[in-house]
């Protein structure tokens, strides 16, 4: 396989997304509210954990420097990974996590739906199964948004909170760039900014329904793609990688 | 050395790790087993890319390729097209109803238990990332359900 930088570039973000959004809703494993809530955000996490892992396993073949998609998620130093400020960030309560699922599966299954006709046979293959994956995340998302809304004025309070923290956190998800804009150009990647549109049509009609209030836009996070991240990253990874560290290969 | 309409079959008969009642074969998990001169290929897809279970898949068919003869035997992953619960085949349809887990239906799935279509949904993830989890209005049974998509 030739080397592609910019293609390398572009699904490793693409990876990362998935592969940090996995990790941080996989912590939720045996403390959701419910049983059922449990084995949901569990298997949504399983779901992004296998894109990424496909999205990491082609972005070592077009990088050529004989990393695998382990060498990948292990090994990298926190300002080589690529992915959004808002997977990143911590859980915090049941409200706060449905918000950033709502936020960003909206995003991904706008960018699946374009990603399916790339020219790219593994990114349109990933998006071809990712959307119909991204569409239930989505759904379930949407369900928690509305009942915690309009249901009790506790549950209304929580999740506003929620909805305004993760906002300034939802630019960088249509944040275009040379990279984007050079494989849009190449009829192999999405530039984001396109997106954008659809994704605030969707986010408007869920927010006034679950009754909520669209917060306005004070200030914005940037700089995940370009690997500068946030305070909790770096805890996340040292979770995330602690044990490949400590036993280089170790399998079972 | 086995035929490759034998080699096929045995490929096809082997259970899911995660539900055994059916094989890959009525799954529509296995999509093809071709021959280049000496080497085999076998291509597989996975029903949800995150599947945890192809990886034990992909070691069984190794397995059966060695005992056929066929070491060095491939296999690859294969995303286009994109499974779907359309790949099922009649006999994994009959084979999922027999063990209590409703077939993917567009509408609303019968109860496996008592057979009444009034059932409603439990939670549109279960036990495996291809199912979901329901219950029957009208036995109160809770039973899982392939995914419709």
């Amino acid at each position: 396989m030739t080397t592609d930088p910019l293609l390398f570039t572009y699904t490793l973000r693409l990876g990362d997304d998935a592969l940090i959004l996995a990790q941080r809703l996989s912590e939720w494993a045996s403390r959701a509210p419910e049983i059922e809530e449990d084995i949901a955000l569990t298997n949504i996490a399983l779901d992004l954990l296998g894109q990424a892992r496909v999205l990491l396993d082609y972005a070592g073949k077009v990088e050529g420097a004989g990393r695998d998609e382990d060498d990948l998620a292990y090994l990298r130093t926190e300002p080589e990974f690529l992915n959004v400020h808002l997977v990143e960030q911590e859980n915090g309560d049941f409200a706060h996590t449905i918000a950033r699922q709502l936020f960003f599966s909206t995003y991904q299954l706008a960018l699946y739906e374009e990603l399916i006709s790339s020219k790219d046979d593994v990114l349109a293959g990933v998006a071809a199964k990712g959307v119909k994956e991204a569409a239930y995340h989505r759904d379930h998302a949407q369900q928690w948004t509305l009942r915690l809304g309009d249901g009790t004025e506790e549950s209304h309070r929580r999740m506003q909170a929620a909805v305004d923290r993760f906002w300034p956190f939802t630019p960088e998800l249509f944040e275009s760039d040379e990279v984007t804009r050079a494989l849009a150009a190449r009829g192999i990647g999405v530039d984001p900014s396109v997106l954008r549109p659809r994704w605030e049509q969707a986010i408007d009609d869920v927010l006034r329904e679950a009754t909520l209030r669209k917060p306005e836009l004070i200030w914005a996070s940037y700089g995940g793609r370009r690997g500068v991240h946030t305070e909790c990253f770096g805890y996340l990874l040292a979770e995330m990688q602690y044990l490949h560290r400590l036993h280089p290969d170790a399998s079972w | 050395m086995v035929s490759l309409p034998e080699l096929r079959e045995r490929i096809a008969g082997i259970p899911d790790p995660e539900l055994p009642v059916v094989t890959i074969g009525d799954l529509g998990i296995l999509r093809e087993v071709r021959t280049d001169g000496p080497s085999v290929e076998v291509r597989i897809t996975p029903t949800y890319v995150g599947c945890p279970a192809l990886d034990v898949i992909r070691t069984e068919i190794r397995r059966v390729l060695e005992d056929a003869g066929f070491p060095d035997g491939k296999v690859s992953v294969v995303f286009a097209p994109p499974w779907g619960t359309g790949d099922i085949s009649a006999e994994g349809r009959r084979k999922l109803a027999a063990a209590g887990i409703a077939p993917p239906s567009a509408d609303a799935p019968a109860c496996p238990q008592c057979g009444s279509p009034h059932t409603e949904v439990l939670s549109a993830f279960g036990a495996t990332l291809c199912q979901s989890l329901r219950r029957c209005t009208s036995c109160r049974e809770p039973f899982p359900a392939m995914k419709p998509h």
